[in-house]
């Protein structure tokens, strides 16, 4: 059993809206897996699904194997997208009383709460109420109270919004320690630079079906197009890209370089060989950039949102 | 995982250190204090003002009538006209001049009486007046007929009915008086509690909607959990409050009427007057057994069982309902639409409570509404006092029990679905559909 959660094909109306049509996801055991797709898609429902704060009308949701069941909870850690904290509750009390919901001891709770303050150096906030911090403090206390528990299975839905960009940074790096130390992570956000970063699989769910999923790089080899950026400096520019554009499908390309060169994308056939194209290119001209273009994820997010 | 106490803890606690509950706990006794007092010495104020009044009387009927008491001084101005005898009264400024026209007959008196004043009178000097007049014309026309007074006062007989039911328990006229005080003060207090700490608790709902801290909250408790311990915590805090108001408030009583000396039983309810006329009947001694005899009579067992069930059931049947609206809405303004369909069976069971128990605490309208759930526990609890079947009340207690459950599963459900929904006011037929989410 390499999955850590199985949800098999989940579906899920609210009256007349179907919110989830037999949505089924596969997150492996200590990976980030990437829940994507446009807004109202159905995302949100399918991580409150997973959360039990509502059920399926149809399918399964397997958390270690097991049907998901109240005592679950204690094994998920979850930031929703609309966040908030007691606002006048002071930080220390709170993140114990969270803590506790989650079926900490209160000893427990408070060691690892000082472990955390300390390591993100905030350890002064304890007696402050949360409408003494600003909006990126706050979400550093939710971001704490959400590990806390050292759940197996994280579950951020857009955890960077309000933070700067050093915090962002800091959140990051934890996410990915928290993943290295064996815990699960599925992560939802429009952010695709993100994802880039972060992600080993995603899924996009569009218009409450799943429209794609898989591992991030399979993907990209799928979505890929066999195109090549070239740049080529020559002194006969016209009659090199004629001759270019006779055998080979051109496109202009945009990208930054020193020289005032030739700047194409190249798209080769299925079966054609980079060699081939690059020799020939020599033979022609001298050859400055040569780089095959592989699609973003914010690439294949529009994509396949459009042709859906 | 049982997190109920949990969630009971946190939410009493935010609620005994909030700031405004404290102000609110430790100043409403003060400000009702200084209230009751101020009035206790404004009404004292206005007994202890001397009147003079001037009588001119061209009759010669009322000659002697008009003695002077603690607070009113009469003086006769005989033999002046009236011209006269009204500047006089101007210029001493006495509080008025009461004027006998001549009259050939006494009823010829009793049309041509007036009082001339600079501001007009207040009423309670008027009817004075008016009562000691007719007093004396009415035993003067009696003397004219040969009737003694005398004889009159020795003819008249005071009866008092002497009450007992079938099984032999004797009851007075007092006893209802007891009875209704008992009722009504566990209805009212019901009532309030409702309204006070109803509210409270749906001000909290709203407050974890607005604040956005419901989903990470949800996703760790069921939502009927969570709403359970918010009508706990929030019932337990209102306890304290009202512990706290009334051990304050008896004290603070104690401490102003000794300071002041204002006798604060000068200050009448409506309610204190019916005690007192009833007390007249009586001689003090006996009125004093009498209360204490009833008191008694009471049954006390069944009266604070049936006070804590009611009280405990009706309040939480109204609190979750109070609870589903919050989580209906998002902000207190739109809690308007929802309100009414609460507050409506609760004032008319107050209504009923007032009007048709103390009438007739066994006719149909108070028997029918101490069964309806919404309003029996308001009811019910004012008619106890009178003896109430158990049957009755048991039936009454376990229907109110059945709505208390359908009304937490209709407010979880409302709740549920609700906590979730943002920036968008829900209509009844939204709320409807909720309920098949």
């Amino acid at each position: 059993m390499n999955d850590l959660l199985v949800a098999d094909s989940v579906s899920k109306s609210f009256g007349n809206f179907k919110a989830l049509n037999q949505v089924s996801i596969a997150v492996p055991k200590g990976s980030i897996f990437g829940l994507l797709g446009p807004n109202g898609a159905g995302k949100t429902t399918l991580i409150r699904i997973i959360n039990q704060i509502t059920m399926p009308d149809a399918g399964a949701v397997l958390l270690d194997g097991q049907p998901l069941k109240p005592e679950h909870i204690r094994d998920i850690g979850y930031l929703p997208e609309e966040r908030g904290l007691y606002k006048s509750m002071k930080v220390g009390e709170q993140c114990l009383y969270l803590a506790q919901l989650k079926g900490l001891s209160k000893t427990e709770a408070k060691e690892r709460l000082k472990y955390w303050f300390d390591k993100l150096e905030i350890g002064d906030w304890w007696n402050k109420k949360i409408q003494e911090l600003s909006k990126g403090q706050a979400q550093k206390i939710q971001f704490i109270v959400t590990v806390l528990h050292q759940p197996k299975l994280l579950i951020f839905d857009e955890p960077f919004s309000g933070f700067d960009p050093i915090n962002a940074n800091l959140i990051k790096d934890e996410i990915l320690q928290l993943r290295d130390e064996g815990a699960t992570v599925i992560f939802s956000t429009h952010r695709m630079e993100s994802v880039e970063e972060l992600c080993d699989h995603i899924a996009l769910i569009h218009k409450s079906n799943k429209v794609l999923d898989g591992k991030l790089n399979d993907i990209k080899r799928q979505f890929k197009t066999n195109t090549f950026e070239v740049g080529l400096e020559s002194l006969n520019k016209d009659k090199v890209f004629s001759e270019i554009q006779d055998k080979f499908e051109v496109l202009p390309a945009t990208f930054k370089n020193l020289n005032d060169d030739i700047k194409l994308n190249i798209k080769l056939g299925e079966q054609a060989s980079p060699n081939d194209l690059l020799s020939f290119l020599t033979s022609k001209a001298e050859v400055h950039h040569f780089v095959e273009v592989i699609p973003s994820a914010s690439d294949i997010f529009i994509q396949t949102v459009k042709n859906n | 995982m049982n997190h109920l106490p949990l969630i009971i803890k946190r939410e009493y606690l935010t609620k005994v250190k909030n700031k405004s509950f404290i102000v609110m706990t430790f100043l409403s006794p003060l400000i009702m204090i200084a209230l009751i007092a101020v009035v206790a010495y404004l009404s004292q104020l206005n007994n202890d003002k001397q009147r003079t009044i001037s009588v001119l009387d061209e009759t010669g009927y009322l000659k002697g009538e008009f003695q002077n008491t603690e607070n009113t001084t009469y003086t006769s101005l005989d033999g002046l006209s009236l011209e006269d005898a009204i500047a006089l009264v101007k210029e001493k400024e006495d509080y008025g001049l009461l004027y006998f026209g001549k009259a050939s007959s006494l009823d010829g008196v009793a049309g041509n009486v007036k009082f001339y004043s600079e501001d007009s009178p207040s009423l309670s000097v008027i009817s004075s007046l008016e009562r000691k007049i007719e007093k004396r014309l009415k035993e003067k026309k009696l003397e004219l007929d040969g009737v003694s007074i005398a004889q009159i006062e020795a003819s008249q007989t005071n009866i008092e009915i002497a009450q007992e039911s079938f099984e032999g328990e004797k009851s007075s006229k007092i006893d209802n008086i007891v009875k209704l005080a008992f009722g009504g003060a566990a209805g009212y207090l019901l009532f309030m509690f409702i309204i006070i700490y109803g509210n409270m608790i749906m001000r909290s709902v709203i407050e974890e909607k607005t604040s956005r801290i419901i989903e990470v909250i949800i996703s760790s408790v069921k939502p009927i959990q969570l709403m359970m311990g918010k009508i706990i915590g929030t019932s337990l805090a209102g306890v304290t409050q009202f512990a706290i108001w009334v051990v304050l408030g008896g004290v603070l009583l104690f401490v102003v009427s000794a300071i002041f000396g204002i006798d604060l039983a000068q200050v009448q309810s409506p309610q204190q007057e019916m005690v007192n006329q009833a007390m007249q009947a009586d001689g003090a001694q006996a009125m004093a057994e009498n209360l204490i005899t009833a008191i008694s009579n009471l049954p006390m067992t069944n009266l604070i069982i049936a006070f804590l069930f009611f009280f405990i059931g009706g309040y939480l049947l109204y609190s979750s309902l109070y609870a589903a609206i919050g989580a209906a809405v998002d902000n207190e303004t739109d809690t308007q639409q929802f309100m009414l369909p609460i507050l409506m069976p609760l004032i008319l069971a107050v209504y009923v409570g007032v009007f048709t128990v103390i009438e007739d605490p066994h006719g149909t309208v108070s028997t029918v509404f101490s069964f309806v759930p919404l309003t029996s526990p308001v009811v019910m609890l004012m008619r106890i006092p009178f003896g109430v079947p158990l049957w009755q009340q048991g039936l009454s207690l376990l229907l109110l029990i059945g709505t208390f459950i359908f009304a937490v599963w209709f407010a979880a459900k409302i709740y549920r679905v609700g906590i979730l929904m943002y920036g968008k006011k829900p209509t009844y037929k939204e709320l409807f559909k909720w309920l098949k989410y």
